[in-house]
């Protein structure tokens, strides 16, 4: 009985257009924010920012990323993990070389240079699509990581070959380095988080949002009625990959702190962040947090589950974990293709008319 | 055939104007096959034109030629008095040429509104960073375009499915989304590809009656093709008859009724 649009009537076109159409949306989503900016960071603490919810945040980034390209116009890219990898290391020496710059700068400027390798690599895309776009993305992806394994200049002749986050701060608060307190970490992923989620969500429901679903949708007829197509593609590669280079640079600076390039942002990554968008939902913002969540929380539950609760090894847990992870991967791909958003969805349906079958 | 490239009135009293498109000489070939054969003809502003032909006889690739997917090996495409170059089919779009498809090309993801606001992408030209915003001119434009495609959809009497994803409709009222999405643009010239196949008389008698207040209301010059001869002879104020990429009559529908050629092409001829 509370969710209801019977009686919120709309009487501008600005209202019928505003992203939560229905005013008890509305009000969740206010609640939701307040709850993660007003009484998260007071009650976070070092296991559940590492374990759980900074890696769900920065992945939400880099699945909304994807979600464009892949969801709203139709390129599919297994190219993530490279130009996460771009993200990181343009963030990488861009704290190192300007180090009197805000790091906030820095990670939005490194989200610029990935936009622009993004595009450089979406060049392909105006000849080739589907399967064979794929594995041209995936040139990059092994591109990029030999790149920045080859050349020292990109890791500062570190002998290691690892890039190490400096210590910044932002009000005087580190974010980066190792001082950096938990709700400091949540709370610069959860500023990007937000920022990029409404700016993701006002470029989709414009018009450059029809103009990458009409590529996606049937090109020839977005030609026709006056799209062009390399620009609509170019556009999507580059505003995806700057999510996603921001989702790198934060994954480096933030959260991991230390990373060498093919373990951290490898092919794996780029698989971790499309099954992320086809579990959570193609063509979603939502969709994108919730596939991020599902990947995030699920081995966390199967390992407290395995080894706390039944006391199994940690190894046969971490077996057991991946052959589960595939197979409800699978169970989705068949029973329900549109993603998790497609559930909420339906579940948003069925409540406007419950407890009433019509 | 009386010449008619100077503005004249038809017999319901609307009056035709100059010149719009002008196809001199147009011929496409595939490599070895000739699909048009040094085809001349005109549209005027107003009218509205049909391309009439059995099967193969080229009338779909005439107006892949007009919306530039083809682009013709000899001959010249003439617009608003101008030469056009070779274009790709966007930028023939942003001349003011809109057109729907013999089998419906609509975003099946997308829903009605939407389908139909991707009509107006060429109004829309807010920066990416204001739209980011949604603020200032993106915002603006939004809501004047969704007026204009408000018009659009009531003109059209599809308000009800507005917010309907456009894969759920039926055949008919896809068509009619369709020519809503063509319309939305706000063309000078409107090509319409069989726009009644596959429907009931009713649909058609519907169908037919939008496109005259179309080219009524909104003045549109409409080219189009249909293979319903009733519906054409009914509508058309000139046609073109087209017979293995020739053209083999041009005129007004009686003209074209009597004319000796088009009739054996239609009802065969026997070889004796």
């Amino acid at each position: 009985m509370l969710y209801r649009e019977a009686g919120d009537f709309k009487t501008s076109y600005e209202e019928d257009s505003q992203t939560f159409p229905i005013a008890f949306d509305r009000y969740r989503y206010w609640v939701v924010l307040a709850f993660a900016f007003l009484v998260v960071p007071f009650i976070i603490n070092d296991y559940w920012a590492n374990a759980i919810v900074v890696p769900f945040l920065i992945y939400a980034i880099a699945a909304i990323g994807l979600n464009i390209l892949t969801g709203y116009c139709g390129q599919v890219s297994l190219g993530t993990g490279g130009f996460m990898a771009v993200g990181a290391y343009a963030c990488y020496k861009l704290m190192t070389s300007f180090p009197d710059v805000s790091i906030v700068i820095h990670i939005i400027l490194a989200g610029g240079i990935t936009a622009a390798v993004g595009a450089a690599f979406g060049l392909p895309s105006l000849r080739i699509k589907g399967f064979y776009l794929a594995v041209a993305t995936l040139a990059a992806q092994f591109f990029l990581v030999w790149l920045f394994n080859k050349v020292s200049w990109f890791y500062n002749y570190s002998a290691s070959g690892q890039i190490n986050a400096p210590e910044r701060t932002v009000f005087g608060v580190p974010v980066t380095g190792p001082n950096t307190e938990a709700w400091a970490q949540y709370l610069i992923c959860l500023v990007f988080v937000t920022v990029c989620a409404i700016v993701a969500r006002n470029l989709t429901r414009g018009s450059l949002g029809r103009t990458w679903m009409s590529i996606r949708d049937m090109d020839i007829a977005a030609e026709i009625i006056g799209v062009n197509p390399l620009k609509a593609k170019l556009t999507a590669f580059a505003v995806s990959s700057f999510f996603i280079g921001i989702a790198g640079a934060l994954f480096f600076a933030v959260y991991l702190g230390a990373v060498e390039v093919g373990e951290a942002f490898g092919i794996q990554k780029s698989f971790l962040v499309l099954f992320m968008i086809i579990i959570g939902g193609l063509g979603s913002i939502f969709g994108s947090f919730a596939g991020a969540a599902f990947l995030v929380v699920l081995p966390v539950v199967l390992k407290v589950i395995g080894v706390d609760l039944l006391g199994w090894p940690t190894d046969l847990v971490a077996h057991f974990q991946l052959v589960i992870v595939g197979a409800l991967i699978m169970f989705f791909l068949i029973k329900e293709p549109h993603g998790l958003a497609q559930l909420w969805r339906l579940a948003k349906e069925k409540l406007r008319l419950w407890p009433f079958p019509y | 055939m009386k010449d008619m490239l100077t503005p004249y009135v038809t017999d319901d009293g609307r009056q035709i104007g100059e010149t719009l498109m002008d196809m001199r000489n147009i011929t496409l070939r595939f490599g070895g096959v000739e699909a048009i054969k040094d085809i001349s003809f005109n549209i005027q502003e107003g009218e509205i034109r049909a391309i009439i032909g059995p099967n193969g006889a080229g009338k779909s690739s005439m107006l892949n030629v007009i919306s530039g997917f083809y682009n013709p090996q000899e001959g010249e495409v003439w617009f608003r008095g101008k030469k056009r170059p070779p274009m790709k089919p966007f930028q023939v779009a942003r001349l003011g040429i809109a057109r729907t498809f013999q089998n419906i090309a609509l975003f099946e993801g997308m829903s009605v509104l939407d389908n139909v606001m991707t009509g107006r992408l060429n109004h829309m030209n807010a920066s990416m960073f204001s739209q980011a915003l949604w603020k200032g001119r993106a915002e603006r434009e939004e809501t004047e375009n969704r007026e204009a495609v408000e018009r659009v959809i009531d003109f059209l009497e599809i308000q009800a499915i507005r917010k309907t994803p456009v894969g759920r409709l039926p055949y008919g009222l896809k068509k009619r989304v369709e020519l809503a999405r063509a319309l939305a643009a706000e063309p000078k010239l409107l090509l319409l590809d069989e726009p009644m196949a596959g429907m009931n008389v009713e649909e058609k008698e519907d169908m037919s009656r939008f496109i005259l207040d179309v080219n009524d209301e909104f003045g549109t010059t409409i080219a189009l093709i249909e293979h319903d001869m009733g519906v054409v002879m009914d509508l058309s104020d000139r046609v073109i008859v087209m017979d293995y990429g020739r053209k083999i009559g041009d005129g007004t529908p009686h003209e074209v009724r009597n004319n000796q050629e088009v009739i054996d092409a239609y009802l065969g001829v026997s070889h004796d």
